[in-house]
Formats: structure tokens, sequence, C-alpha cells
């Protein structure tokens, strides 16, 4: 189908009274030879949004250039299939008349160079085709604890199909260890059942789940919604398809063998919170040694957990266990005394309730302190040795028992598979920068699901070896498409939370194969229809792309030739950074698109001294921190263009190269933070537009142009009032650098 | 005024903050239509007043930027901003819903372009700085607000004032008749997302709220530090405007106290040591203390815990504070605290007294009309009993924001499934 431009610029909200929009509409009609370009004072309003649609239906417009408020705004207004129509919005009111001189030289010259180019990333465009195949919506659950068998019944209860794989011989995970729980109801001060036993009838009787128990998952290939993953359970395998995954494979205790200096292994009257479980099933609290009940027992809170020799994090769960344990005892014997060593006790919300509860038994002694050891006296008594009590002296506890409270190991952080291990994320920054290694992902090889993915065999792990969520606003945003953590594999949680968790990562698990379905892209780019094209005949099989694809889209032949699996796909565009012979591109977006855009800028000649600088924006936070500067009308260097990218990953060096050739002074880029509390929306692309900078400077002092033409910056969205003097700064700079030797070649 | 057609057999979202944002979202990505109902003029609820989250110490616009976009682009969202729900009637999946929406006085013609805020004169408390300044009366709520549409304050209508904005809009955008409405809509399921507010520290007799200027809570803190606060950013005393050097965070101020809320608010604490951190940045000499009972970081938050510790000018002392008083010449807050098991008593001076309030759920007092179970205090309780209400964030129980947008997702699928099973 021809392209058919139609450019309609808005003459309102100022705009009209800074710039000469004859001029403006000029540049399209004459140097673009624009077919349809019309002017309006509200094109936002009804009047003005009907001329465009109009002149879509019966003009035969296929591609709508906009030029008027910030892309962000009127978004209800300016809406159009993107399968039939591409569109491009300039933004002449935020970014150019609300903070530059009105009427202006300079500011009609950016306005213009906006236009130019606007006008050719729109020539450029294409209408989006979304990617279609057979999708599978079964819901994959991995794991037949209380995360695993609720998430199956949930994504039943929605009506998905559902394989549910538990490595044990039977359902019911740590739960089913469990005598009772904690208060989950009001009034928040009996414990409960587990409930566990009519979940698993359930989950059984359901037959929209099939189950196999003492199974394990020996690979995962594939892509959402086309997952083919081979299941083996006694001695044989069996491949399943399906569209998502929850890994819910819980949590191992922490190993108190680890605990010698908590006398664990040294008596046997040292047993974990989890053997007290136990005991209390059987109804007995007896000591190991020589089974005589214990009159008095002492629980250690934190046993592994937060102490930076074992585990750096609070597991959660302990104190709340220990509390509900020390009710198990007294419940029993209500001779039984109670000790409860703790550092903070860590009784969340309405659990407090029973904190308080268990305090104002008078059998139950809490004190906080640190335990420094456990030793045993001449009469088999242990002695807990406790410092730093509030008292301020160091006391000593005698007890016939001792109860380590331990802590979570998430499962996805025990290493099971001999496989050798990337650097850890953050570990060694030092390293990294002087290396100038691009950042990789933590994975570690804990053989649950085997994924066949050319970025390793299981979920990214964070921190501590939770294949968790590093972002507060979306705690299920997963470096692997279509495959949700839940439960305390995320993070250290309790059953109750478990559940919810369950339902939040079976509703993701369902969203993904229904938008997948649809050939959209899941979170953060949700609904978006593009996906990128290989031009494989100028691969060189450099393998960047499938390195760094931060949600590992990319798989490798063994010539190194990458293989896109589509419905991975995020829509970041950083493999389009990544790739030195430019052959990823999307419809609406790509290395050439962007860099036409950079070309079509007007450089004024050198004896003008209006330099020339571009900025490239992302246009998640940096973009908006922009629209904001407008909005509070600071005005700043009209030399600067900013270029919005879907993130600043996307840069390719020829973009630099391109715009330095052709004589622009400078280049900002401006993205998200980065590092371990890294703000960028797509996990690394900030980090890899950083160290791939690092690179084009070597070059460009090779090249006897400055480093400092260069410059890459973090912004957080809400540092705006820094931007300003961002942009002045850098034109400084660039002014004592002095003009591109390279102008008017 | 509303000029869409309301969807049908769609989902309700009651509260529009964070957790309500993202059950909406959540479920109208999922392919489900959804109608979500704010009571004020913008979308975002109490993160947008934060400064910044624990533990990432990152800012809320830029997820409830992201946010925004989802809805901007997902046509499956319908919301209605300053509008309450007036009554429900119903079963799973066949619910009858009247939504109050009140006069914003400005119509989705508004291209927020400010002129009406130039010829405005007349000041009102600026809800969004929780009152510690004043907003024009024809006002956009925030810079990044959803929807960017200004509003015109009820006070100015029928003034001479609000004729004159009327004139200086160029785009018909402001409608001074306009009158509240009540719009009739069908729903399958319904999730109440109705938030909290913060405990009303005026309650505390003995911490000098609202006696004392210097004085402030934690929800105030975050305005102050906030670059669109009142301050711009900057931590100012409120008597005088000096900087502080010398800040004290009492912790548990109403919360775990059976005269005020016996439960733990459950944020409370990762507050105050991210508050000590935006003290601590801003003035390097700064001193920070903080009194508390246990310090409740839980999970892998105690990381942040132990990065904030790592800070000598931030001390932690372990006792609850008896009361607050003040130097009546300085105005400096000064802090008694009680250490119950020697007896003694702790004298602390300070610029500047934070205290760390607590979270109460919204339906305590005010009741949204669904038949929905609470515990005492006005928290919503799973009921099996009633399928098709669902509550979840800050309407469940304190959480923090991981957590609220967690419950939130798993909430979405819930009301999914009620209108699945009709």
């Amino acid at each position: 189908m021809d392209k058919k431009i139609g450019v309609y610029i808005c003459s309102g909200c100022e705009i009209g009274e800074s710039l000469d929009i004859d001029a403006l509409a000029g540049v399209a009609t004459s140097k673009y030879k624009v077919p349809v370009c019309k002017n309006h004072p509200m094109l936002c309003g009804v009047e003005g949004s009907s001329i465009i649609r109009g002149d879509i239906e019966k003009e035969g417009v296929n591609t709508v250039v906009i030029a008027a408020c910030s892309p962000r705004e009127k978004t209800n207004v300016f809406s159009y299939d993107p399968t039939a129509i591409s569109m491009e919005r300039i933004n002449l009111r935020e970014h150019v008349a609300w903070c530059h001189t009105p009427n202006d030289e300079d500011t009609q010259m950016l306005a213009e160079d906006y236009m130019r180019m606007g006008l050719a990333k729109a020539q450029k465009m294409a209408p989006l085709e979304p990617f279609s195949e057979e999708i599978n919506k079964t819901v994959l659950v991995v794991g037949g604890g209380i995360t695993g068998i609720t998430s199956a019944l949930e994504a039943a209860r929605a009506g998905q199909d559902v394989v549910l794989v538990e490595k044990g011989p039977e359902l019911g995970g740590w739960m089913a260890k469990l005598w009772k729980q904690y208060p989950k109801t009001p009034p928040y001060l009996e414990l409960q059942e587990t409930g566990i036993d009519s979940r698993i009838k359930e989950v059984k009787s359901n037959t929209k789940i099939r189950i196999y128990t003492g199974a394990k998952i020996e690979k995962t290939e594939g892509a959402p919604g086309l997952f083919d993953v081979t299941i083996s359970q006694n001695g044989k395998s069996e491949a399943v398809r399906v569209g998502s995954i929850v890994e819910a494979t819980g949590w191992q205790p922490y190993d108190a063998t680890k605990l010698g200096h908590l006398g664990f292994g040294k008596s046997p009257d040292v047993v974990t919170n989890i053997m007290i479980e136990e005991m209390a099933k059987k109804g007995k609290f007896v000591r190991p040694s020589d089974g005589k009940e214990a009159k008095s027992v002492a629980f250690i809170q934190c046993a592994g957990s937060r102490d930076s020799n074992h585990l750096p994090y609070c597991s959660s769960y302990c104190c709340l266990t220990s509390l509900k344990q020390a009710a198990y005892i007294r419940e029993q014997d209500s001779d039984t005394k109670v000790y409860i060593l703790y550092k903070d006790m860590r009784t969340p919300a309405q659990y407090e309730l029973f904190y308080k509860k268990v305090q104002e038994d008078a059998g139950v002694f809490l004190t906080k302190g640190e335990v420094v050891g456990v030793s045993e006296d001449s009469d088999k008594n242990l002695i807990v040795d406790v410092d730093n009590t509030l008292l301020g002296d160091r006391i000593q506890i005698k007890a016939d028992m001792v109860v380590l409270a331990t802590g979570m190991v998430p499962s996805a952080g025990i290493q099971v598979k001999d496989l050798p291990l990337e650097e850890p994320e953050g570990a060694s920054d030092e390293k990294k920068k002087e290396e100038k290694e691009p950042p990789k992902d933590f994975i570690i090889p804990s053989d649950i699901l085997n994924l066949k993915y050319r970025q390793g065999p299981e979920l990214p792990n964070l921190k501590y070896g939770f294949p968790d969520s590093h972002y507060i606003c979306f705690p299920y945003e997963t470096r692997r498409t279509g495959i949700y953590a839940a439960g305390c594999v995320r993070q250290p949680m309790d059953g109750a939370t478990c559940a919810d968790d369950a339902a939040g990562a079976v509703l993701k698990a369902i969203q993904c194969v229904e938008l997948t379905a649809q050939g959209k892209a899941v979170h953060p780019r949700a609904g978006d229809m593009s996906y990128p094209d290989l031009y494989m005949s100028r691969c060189t099989q450099c393998k960047r792309c499938t390195e760094e694809c931060p949600f590992g889209m990319y798989n490798e032949d063994e010539k190194g030739n990458p293989l896109p699996n589509p419905t991975r796909c995020r829509r970041c565009g950083i493999c389009m950074g990544s790739c030195p012979e430019r052959i990823i591109s999307f419809k609406d977006y790509s290395v050439d698109i962007i860099g036409s855009m950079l070309k079509a800028i007007d450089v004024p000649e050198e004896d003008e001294e209006k330099p020339r600088v571009i900025a490239f924006l992302c246009e998640n936070d940096a973009y908006p921190s922009m629209d904001i500067v407008g909005r509070k009308r600071l005005s700043y260097n009209p030399y600067m263009r900013v270029i919005p990218l879907r993130c600043l990953g996307n840069v390719n060096l020829v973009w630099i190269a391109d715009a330095l050739s052709k004589g622009i002074d400078g280049v900002l880029l401006i993205g998200c933070k980065y590092g371990d509390d890294y703000q960028c929306h797509y996990i690394k692309g900030s980090e890899l537009a950083n160290y791939r900078m690092e690179k084009i400077k070597e070059t460009l002092d090779r090249l006897r142009l400055e480093s400092d033409r260069i410059r890459i910056l973090e912004l957080s969205i809400d540092e705006y009032d820094k931007l300003p003097g961002i942009f002045d700064d850098f034109m400084e700079t660039i002014e004592k650098v002095g003009p591109n030797p390279y102008k008017g070649f | 005024m509303v000029e869409r057609e309301v969807f049908d057999k769609s989902i309700l979202v009651i509260g529009g903050g964070i957790s309500g944002l993202t059950t909406a979202l959540e479920a109208a990505e999922t392919g489900y239509r959804v109608i979500l109902v704010e009571k004020e003029a913008f979308l975002g609820g109490r993160v947008a007043r934060l400064n910044k989250y624990y533990t990432k110490l990152c800012p809320p616009s830029c997820g409830l930027e992201i946010n925004f976009k989802r809805i901007k682009r997902n046509p499956n969202i319908q919301y209605f901003t300053l509008a309450e729900v007036e009554s429900v009637s119903g079963e799973e999946g066949n619910y009858d819903v009247a939504i109050r929406v009140q006069p914003r006085y400005v119509n989705d013609n508004c291209t927020a372009c400010g002129e009406c805020e130039k010829v405005c004169v007349t000041e009102i408390e600026n809800d969004f700085n929780l009152g510690m300044d004043k907003t024009k009366a024809a006002y956009l709520p925030y810079q990044l607000a959803f929807p960017m549409k200004y509003v015109l304050a009820p006070e100015i209508i029928g003034t001479d004032e609000a004729k004159k904005c009327l004139d200086a809009c160029k785009y018909n955008a402001i409608d001074l008749g306009m009158q509240s409405e009540t719009i009739n809509v069908k729903v399958g399921s319904i999730v109440v997302t109705s938030g909290w507010k913060p405990y009303d520290a005026s309650k505390i007799d003995n911490l000098g709220f609202g006696k004392y200027e210097n004085v402030i809570t934690n929800v105030m803190m975050e305005r102050l530090a906030a670059p669109n606060g009142p301050t711009n950013g900057k931590i100012l005393r409120p008597s005088d405007g000096k900087e502080v050097k010398n800040v004290i965070f009492v912790q548990c101020a109403g919360s775990r106290d059976e005269n005020h809320l016996p439960y733990c608010s459950a944020v409370c604490c990762l507050a105050s040591l991210k508050q000590a951190t935006y003290v601590r940045e801003q003035y390097q000499e700064s001193k920070v203390t903080i009194f508390y009972i246990d310090i409740r970081a839980i999970g892998r938050f105690e990381d942040f815990y132990t990065k904030v510790q790592s800070d000598e000018n931030v001390s932690f002392i372990k006792g609850k504070v008896a009361k607050v008083e003040e130097d009546p010449a300085t105005k400096d807050p000064i802090v008694e605290v009680e250490d119950t098991l020697s007896g003694e008593k702790i004298k602390a001076k300070a610029d500047l007294v934070v205290l760390a309030t607590g979270i109460v759920p919204n339906m305590s007092d005010n009741k949204i009309p669904v038949n929905i179970t609470c515990d005492e205090f006005g928290f919503a309780v799973s009921d099996p009993s009633k399928m098709g209400i669902y509550a979840a964030g800050c309407a469940k129980r304190p959480i923090g924001v991981a957590g609220a947008v967690q419950d939130a997702t798993g909430a979405a699928l819930k009301a999914i499934q009620s209108t699945l099973r009709r």
C-alpha cells in the first residue's frame, strides 16, 4: 500500500503565538512534498480530530503526523488502529512553545527540525503486522506445595487447563508438615488448621488439573504459548505443550548443621522449628536425647537469618512460627517454661494481636538479646548464653531443649546441577568496569525448569537466589517472559501470603497467553504489536543480541546465528542497540528510522555559531520529566534536539557516528538509574548503553574527536528541575570543545 | 459529562490508588473490562504523595507513569474521578451499581494549558500536599496528574472568579453548570481497594502533634522531601523554615497501642529508615535518632536496615516515647523516652520530630455500600460466603506497596473468576 502522509499542526496552547505555523507547514509541503498538511487552533477538539479521521477515511491518509502537544497527552483523541495507520507525534507544546522564546529564530529552527525529524520517521514507519501462531493456553505449575496447589486451583477456576508437577511423592509441601498455622482471621488469637488436606483433595478431583507427582521437568523448550516441556516420571518421559509457567518450587530450611555455634549437632536436644512441628503432630515435646518431657524450652530466633555469615536477610516467618510453637507447648503443658530469645519481634499487621496474646502468657519469657553460644552443663542441661540484653547484662538461660528458628532458602537459590556459574549481578562492579564486560544475569542451575535458553537453564536470580522482581510497582515482572515465580521461591513469606501470591502469578500467566494469542507484548509495553525482524543475510554471528537481551529472547544455532522467539520478546529494542550490523528492526522503530531522524536535522554552518546537539531520552522517565520542564515553563538551550527512545539501550553506535559525521556537535544520552537499584524498565538497558558508550569514547579518541562530545547520564522521573541545568551545562562543554570539524562535509 | 458508553458485565474497582490501579490494569490487560472509581480528582492515591519508595529509593511517579501509560492505551478501562459508589445491589455475576460523580467544572476539552490558573487569584488548601501549602482554586492536582485535566474548586463556583476562569479558557473546557450525576452500571464482580489514611496523630495527646509546630507525621515528611512538595523537596522545619540538623523519629506512634491501634502498621519502620536517608542525604552533618520497639524490616528489606544502621549518624534506641514537649524559646521539640526495663528516662532535644503514624483503613469510618466483611479495625476479611466481592491492598491489611500490588494482582484473578462463574 502506498504511503500517504497527512501532517496536522495544532496552533493552540501558545504554539501558534510562538511559531510561524505557515513556515512550519512549508517544511512539510515543500521539502517533504506531503500531500495533506492542515492546521487547526484546537486539534484535540471534536472538529480538529474529525479532520484527521475524515482524511483517513476519505483521502486515504495512512500515516498521521501530529504536531501538537506531547505524545503523552490526548492519547484517547489521537488513537488509530496501528495495523492500518502509522502515527508520529511531534511535541511542539511542551518541548518548544512552552520553554523557548516565542517568535525567536532559534525557536522556529527547533520546531522545523522537529518537523523534519518527525517526517523522516513517518516516511519509514510501516503499519504493524502482529506475530501470529497457534497459541497453547495451558498453565504449567511447578511445585505442589501450598503455592503450587493454590496456583493450580486458581488457574482452573479461571477456566484454564493446568499441568501440576511435584517432585515429591505427595502434594502438600511444607504446609502438610505443619501441625497448625498461626491466626489468619479475626480475632487473630487462635491457632488454625492448615486446611491443606481439603485443598489437596480439591486439586486431585479437579478435571482441569493434570497432576504429576514424583516427577521433574527434564527440559523446557520454546516460548510463551509454545513451551514444550518434557516431564519425567517413573523413568518415563512425556512431552507436554503449555502456554505459560508458574514456578512455585518453594524453599528449604537453612541447613542447621551449619549452626554448630548454636549447638546443633553437638547436643541432640538442640532441634529445629521443623522438628517441633513433627513433635506437635505426635503430641509430645520430648528431649531427643532421653525421651524425657522438656520442661523448659528456649527458642533462638534468627538462627542463621539476619546473619552476614549465613542468611543476611530476614526469613519473615520464624518469629510467628516460634510464637505459635510456644503456644503448642504451653497448651500441652502449662508447667513448661518457654523462652524466646530474639533480636526484633517481627509480627506485622494484625499478627501483632497474637504476639500480644503470647506475651501475656506468664509462662512465656521474651528476651531481646544476642545469643552468643549454646553449651551443655554436666547434667546435660542446655545453657544458652545471651549478650546485649536490654538490661545490658550477659545472662544465661538453662533449658531442657533448644529450638533453632531456622530460616528459608529459596529452592531456586540452591545449586543442584554442576554447571559453571556466572558472576553474580552487582557483586563486582569494580571488576566489571575494568574489564568492560556487558552486565550479565546471575543464574543458578537449580534443576527446576531446565530451560533450553541461550542465557541459561533457570530464571535469573536476584540477590540471595530469589528469582524475584526488582520492581516495587511490578512485583511480577519477570526476566523470562511467560514464567512467573510465586511463593517462597520468590521471597520469604508465610502460607497465607503464598496463597495470595499464587493468585497473582496465575493472573500474570493467563494474561501472558491471552496477550500472546493476539500477537501482543506483555508488560511494560503491554499491547504492543510490533516485534523485531532480523535481516539474517547480513548477520555476522557476533552473538551480541543473544547475549544482551534482558529477557533471553534469542536462542542460537550451532553457528551462532540468533534464533528469535517473538513471544518471549518485550519489544524493548535493546537488541537493536546491540547489533553492529543494524539488522534488527521493528516495523515502526528501527536503527534506520532513528538514523533518518537525526540525519534530517538541519545543521547550520560553523560561522552561524549555532551548534546542534542531539539528546536521546528514555521515553519512560527522562521524556516525561522533560514534559514537566515544559509545564513549569523552565527554559533551556534551544540548540538541543530530543529523540525519545523505548529504552536508552536502543542506542546503536551508528547513530552516534552518523550524528557526528553530519556535523552534530554533541550527543547526550539520558536514561534510567542502573546498578543494584536499577530503575530501567528493561532491567539493564541503561547499563548496556553505558557500557557501549565507554567503547565509543575510545573510538572517538582515536578519530581525534573529543570524547566530551558524548555524555551519558542517569535521571529519575522526578528530577525534572535538574534537566535545564543538564542541557545548559552540556552546551557549555560543547562550546568549549568547539564546533564539530566535520561540519559542512 | 460522560459521553462514553458504559461497559456491561465488567469488573468494578473501588479506589484508584496503587492497588486499584493494579487490579484494574491487570484485569484489563487480561482482556476483561473494568470500571475504576476514584474519589479524588486524580488517580494514584497515597503513593502519588510519596517522595520515594523503600527500599529502592525510587520515585513512585516512575511506576505511576507506566501505569498511566497502560491505561491510556487500554480501551478496556473506564475510569471515573471525583466519584464514589453510591449503592450496590445484586449478587455475584450481576450487580447493579450506582456511581455518584461530583462536578469537576472542567470537561474533556481541557488541554491543561493553564490559562484558567493564571487568572485565578483565590487560593485554597492544597490537598495534594496534605494542606501544608496553598494552591489556586483553578488547579492541576500535580504536574504528573492523571487525568491531565484541571479542576475548579467548588469554593469559587458562582463567583466572578469562576467567570474569569471561564473567559480565560479558549477551549470551551470550563462548564460552570456542571452538576453531580449518577451513573448506573452493571458489573459481574467488585474489588474494593479503598486504601488507608494515616492515624490522626492529634489523638495521641502525649506526642504533641497539633500542639507543637515542629512535630510532624511521616506522611508530612514525604511531602517535605518531595520535589513537588510545599518546600520543593527541601526538608525545612515548619516553625521557622530552618534546615534540620537533628531529627528524631518516634516509631509506633499510635500503632501497637491498645489505646489507639492495637495492630502493627507494617510499613512505618521501613518508612522511617527511608526518611532517615532523606535527612542524611540532604544534610551531611545531620543526626537522626530512631526510637523503636522492634525494627520490622521483614524479608529482604533487612538489607536496607543493615545499610541504614551502617551510617554512624543514625542511632537506634529501643524504647517507647513517653511524651514530647517543646522548648518555648526555640520551638525545639523535646522527646522523653522511658526505658521500661531500667526505669531510666532519656530526654532528647531535636529540630524536628517525625511521628511514624500508622495505617487506618478507609473503611473504618467511611463505609462503602458493599456487602463485605471487616474485622473490628475496618480491614476487609476474606469471606467464602461472599463470592463476587473482594478486597486488596491496605483495605485488607497494613501492607507496603510491593505487597499491595501483589495482592491486587491476585484480586484481579478472583474478580475474573467471578465474572466467569456466571
